[in-house]
């Protein structure tokens, strides 16, 4: 463990404890899972108030159109499932029944990219985020840390309307105090030479490589975009006219994801150099949840080299 | 409508309809003047290209002007070519894409049934839509919640776009399904006032479980050229056809001469 990274906690807990807490403040919130409630950790909420509980098996379309009736009655609803599932299985579900009603349906996805791990390329998706941002209405939320999580999971309570709440399912290291703003970038680390813009699990990658771009002279800021939908456009530009380069670091297909977002954003408004770390075009595969990181190209290696040809370009290193 | 608009559904729309006028004038706890009261019963079209017979029957009840029928599918109308809340408050859920409304129907009485309101919930399902996986899926957690003020009514005309449903993806024996899925079954001629108002006193009698009313219609029922053609489910009539079905349908309106 780095010194610039906390100690790994569970985003899933986070989420459910934080679930428990919303059900004592709001009596008519209900929780929808679809037979992954240990997984999700839903079933924290379901043990408490098991009379506003619905594990509806596996039936993750229509959870998303239950959840949407329960929704169009007045009531706050999450619905957790695996991210393949959520976004994938049941997607024009989301959009008909959920977004397309501006239905007030939180859905909290766990299990999103190829930290999924031995499960498989069948189970890591690594589309979603494109597929949710891509919804009008929709609030997409891509927590870097346990804090993070339990932030977010308030946060999209606060706002009404529909929302997807991306989730990984390994434990990752806090990086965050957990002041979470929905629309607003949160800078971990400042700097003038090079920008990290980056998510979810590879938040800590992106402050660890920035820690040893320091030893060598090189102020790197990290901003970490939790909340990729509302996306903080002015501190993305901030960053374009401070640095003058944007190194984008997302467990998610670079096609789509939020490196497509940064790049489309700057290039409109303050054109820079912007490279993308994140899954190529392919579909992952059963393994070892870190490794498969490293062999799908976000090693800190890789981090670093990409790192080091953006400060090239700029002429800030030979 | 769907002649003004040169699109839409019209053979869905005049089976669905008898059932419609059932639930909106005789059946339903409704109010044009309050279109958010809250203990209102909620009518959810799943079958939501059938949003003709819907904005007539709504538009003759009171929720909106019958001026406005013949903006329907025009840019900047409220009457969207599948129905739509947002634009239309008097409509409980969007819909359009098959096997989502008797789902969100589901959550409307899940949520019913937690407060303790006496409201009720229909969905109003085409038979096509029954070809489709989550309509399932929705039905059987209808089932499983014995959710006793659910009532799912199919209307059961026997067509969808490219044929008959038999000929296509067979879905019969539709009753039984209903039945192997917990619903309390009835089946009725869906063009019969008695047999659908009836029906729908029984759904109200049955307290364990929620009813399914298979109603046994006619795809473009009393419209001669289009009675038991798939090839009016999505093709709007000519002007020559619009004249003669609104001639046909004006003179069964007035009774048997």
């Amino acid at each position: 463990m780095s010194a610039v990274v906390g100690k790994a906690e569970s985003l899933r807990d986070a989420y459910g404890k934080a679930l428990v807490e919303l059900g004592e403040k709001d009596s008519k919130l209900v929780v929808l899972d679809a037979d992954l409630s240990g997984s999700t950790r839903t079933v924290l909420f379901g043990q408490k108030f098991p009379d506003r509980f619905f594990n509806v098996g596996v039936m993750e379309p229509t959870m998303m159109s239950i959840a949407a009736g329960l929704a169009l009655q007045g009531r706050t609803v999450y619905a957790s499932t695996f991210a393949v599932f959520a976004a994938g299985q049941a997607y024009n579900f989301v959009r008909q029944s959920i977004c397309y009603n501006h239905a007030n349906v939180k859905i909290v996805a766990t299990h999103g990219g190829l930290l999924v791990g031995p499960d498989g390329g069948t189970h890591q998706i690594v589309e979603d985020i494109g597929l949710m941002r891509g919804l009008p209405g929709m609030t997409v939320i891509v927590p870097a840390d346990a804090p993070t999580t339990r932030a977010a999971t308030f946060a999209v309570a606060e706002r009404e309307g529909p929302a997807y709440v991306r989730l990984t399912r390994e434990n990752l290291p806090t990086v965050t105090d957990g002041s979470f703003a929905l629309g607003k970038a949160a800078e971990l680390r400042s700097g003038t030479d090079l920008t990290i813009v980056a998510v979810g699990a590879l938040v800590a990658r992106g402050l660890e490589v920035a820690e040893e771009l320091a030893k060598v002279g090189i102020s790197t800021r990290v901003l970490d975009f939790a909340s990729v939908k509302p996306f903080d456009g002015p501190a993305l530009l901030r960053a374009a006219r401070d640095t003058g380069a944007i190194l984008v670091l997302e467990e998610h297909s670079v096609l789509t994801g939020v490196g497509a977002l940064v790049a489309s954003t700057t290039s409109e408004n303050y054109p820079v150099p912007v490279r993308r770390v994140g899954v190529p075009d392919l579909f992952g595969e059963s393994g070892d949840a870190w490794a498969l990181l490293d062999r799908y190209g976000m090693s800190k290696d890789r981090i670093r080299d990409e790192a080091w040809e953006l400060l090239k370009v700029r002429g800030k290193v030979q | 409508m769907t002649f003004a608009a040169q699109s839409g559904h019209p053979g869905g729309s005049l089976s669905v309809t008898d059932l419609l006028t059932a639930l909106l004038f005789h059946e339903m706890k409704v109010d044009p003047a309050r279109v958010d009261w809250p203990e209102r019963d909620r009518l959810v079209l799943s079958k939501g290209h059938a949003s003709p017979a819907l904005y007539a029957a709504l538009a003759l009840r009171g929720f909106l002007p019958r001026e406005e029928l013949l903006s329907f599918r025009k840019l900047g109308s409220r009457l969207q070519g599948h129905v739509d809340r947002n634009k239309l408050p008097c409509i409980e859920a969007s819909t359009g894409c098959l096997g989502q409304g008797i789902g969100m129907a589901v959550g409307m009485a899940l949520d019913a049934r937690l407060r303790h309101a006496p409201q009720r919930v229909y969905a109003v399902l085409g038979d096509g839509e029954c070809q489709a996986g989550p309509t399932w899926e929705a039905l059987m957690a209808g089932g499983h919640y014995r959710l006793s003020n659910l009532v799912a009514i199919l209307d059961r005309n026997g067509l969808e776009t490219d044929g008959s449903t038999e000929s296509i993806m067979g879905i019969e024996p539709i009753a039984d399904k209903f039945r192997a899925f917990r619903y309390h079954t009835l089946e009725i001629d869906g063009h019969s006032f008695p047999a659908i108002l009836e029906a729908l006193a029984e759904a109200r009698r049955t307290t364990d479980q929620p009813t399914a009313i298979v109603a046994r219609t006619v795809k473009g029922k009393g419209v001669s050229f289009m009675e038991g053609k798939h090839q009016y489910h999505g093709k709007p009539p000519t002007k020559a056809e619009a004249e003669q079905a609104l001639s046909e349908l004006s003179r069964a309106s007035e009774g048997p001469s």
